[in-house]
């Protein structure tokens, strides 16, 4: 029997990627990783600042997302999200744009510290990036 | 009667304009495949979303405690519309379709006593709602600058409709657009965004679907993600409304174009039967003139 399954991703513009033949995707869910085999019991999360990495028999893809939701259902794991680009074509001086962005944002006093938890660890997962 | 100098001058100004008309038509229909293809595209989205949703409120037992975006405030009284329309004229029936929908919901709102509240987004819904509701409309948006309809505008309308929520500053909340059909047809449309309106249509397939895990707990994800769907609903209205604009350009260029067809060989028979009737009148007057003599 084959552990695979299928992908959507998706913004708004248009459909990101679409596959039948992942057998392991890893999410930056809110409350931490989670990571989704063929199976998984029907889930509804939201996505924190972080990389999906998807794997398929052949390859590993990874992307950055911002923001999201995720629903895994029938074996199908969609994904929402506005923000999203591929590691491999990003783009440095939008990585680094939107980090000064982000830490402009972390020097403002009015933010609640769960938004200040959600940028440190937005700047954090796009240093990382631009570090490779 | 027009001298044969006036005649040649109007065929040629009527045949500029067909030009015009014709080269509108070609642009409209290269636009609106795009449009087309984006409105499309935009569609997984925005059902997907859906869903959801869809799912997250079966889901919640707790209908008191439930977000207000989801159930409402409780109160009818305060109505925002947000009038959705193009930027730019020529386009046919497309804007004043989405006004008068948006107008006879108008005066229902204030025949019942309730507060209107109006934003307008397009140059041309507000020129069009400003004679009359100019004392309702709170705020008039435009993305003229904007080449293509973005997620970040959309999210820009989202973003102050949630603000106007928070505040208090309405209870109910429905978008103006026009549904792109097909070419010829575009259906203007009043949907209801808060409180949101489940689909009756669904109602039947519940039940066996509410066995979904939930990180974190349900109302936190819905009180994330209903904003969100504010914006993408915008979103798919701006994207359909795109796609009718072009549609409803390319008809109304495609009619205009074959009217001034019409006008000019009318025109044409006008100018021939008036030069000939000149030539016989010289005719004449050259034989009369020398049968005198």
């Amino acid at each position: 029997m084959s552990n695979l399954f299928n992908i959507d991703i998706v913004n708004p513009e248009q459909s990101f990627l679409s596959k039948d033949n992942v057998f392991e995707v890893v999410i930056p869910a809110v409350e931490g990783e989670i990571g989704i085999l063929k199976d998984h019991i029907p889930i509804i999360s939201f996505l924190k600042p972080g990389i999906i990495r998807v794997f398929s028999e052949s390859e590993e893809q990874n992307f950055y997302v911002e923001d999201g939701i995720v629903e895994f259902k029938d074996n199908t794991l969609s994904v929402l999200t506005s923000s999203i680009f591929d590691l491999k074509n990003a783009d440095k001086n939008f990585v680094s744009e939107s980090i000064s962005s982000a830490e402009a944002e972390l020097s403002k006093d009015n933010i609640d510290d769960q938004k200040r938890f959600l940028l440190n660890h937005k700047v954090e997962v796009l240093k990382s990036i631009s570090i490779n | 009667m027009p001298s044969l100098d006036d005649l040649r001058k109007r065929i040629t100004s009527v045949k500029s304009t067909q030009k015009i008309t014709k080269a509108m038509k070609m642009v409209a229909a290269a636009k609106l495949r795009k449009a087309q293809e984006n409105a499309e595209k935009g569609r997984p989205y925005s059902e997907k979303m859906n869903n959801v949703i869809l799912n997250l409120s079966k889901s919640i037992t707790d209908k008191e405690n439930a977000p207000k975006l989801l159930v409402g405030t409780g109160e009818e009284k305060v109505h925002l519309c947000i009038v959705l329309t193009a930027d730019r004229g020529l386009c046919g029936g497309f804007n004043t379709n989405i006004t008068k929908k948006a107008k006879s919901y108008f005066e229902k709102i204030i025949s019942e006593n309730k507060t209107l509240k109006i934003i307008t987004v397009g140059s041309k819904g507000y020129d069009q709602l400003k004679r009359q509701y100019k004392n309702y409309i709170v705020e008039n948006i435009s993305f003229k600058e904007s080449k293509n309809i973005n997620y970040f505008d959309a999210d820009k309308v989202g973003k102050i409709i949630i603000e106007k929520f928070e505040k208090n500053e309405f209870d109910v909340c429905a978008i103006f657009y026009n549904k792109f059909k097909n070419v010829i047809t575009q259906i203007p449309q009043e949907q209801q965004i808060v409180p949101l309106n489940e689909d009756k249509d669904d109602k039947d397939n519940t039940g066996n679907d509410n066995d979904y895990e939930f990180e974190p707990d349900e109302d936190e994800i819905l009180s994330n993600l209903l904003p969100k769907n504010i914006s993408t609903q915008i979103f798919k209205a701006m994207l359909e409304n795109s796609a009718s604009e072009q549609g409803s350009r390319m008809t109304a260029m495609d009619n205009a174009t074959r009217n001034a067809g019409e006008l000019v060989d009318r025109l044409t028979i006008e100018y021939n039967r008036s030069r000939q009737a000149a030539i016989t009148k010289e005719l004449i007057e050259i034989i009369s003139g020398a049968e005198s003599l």
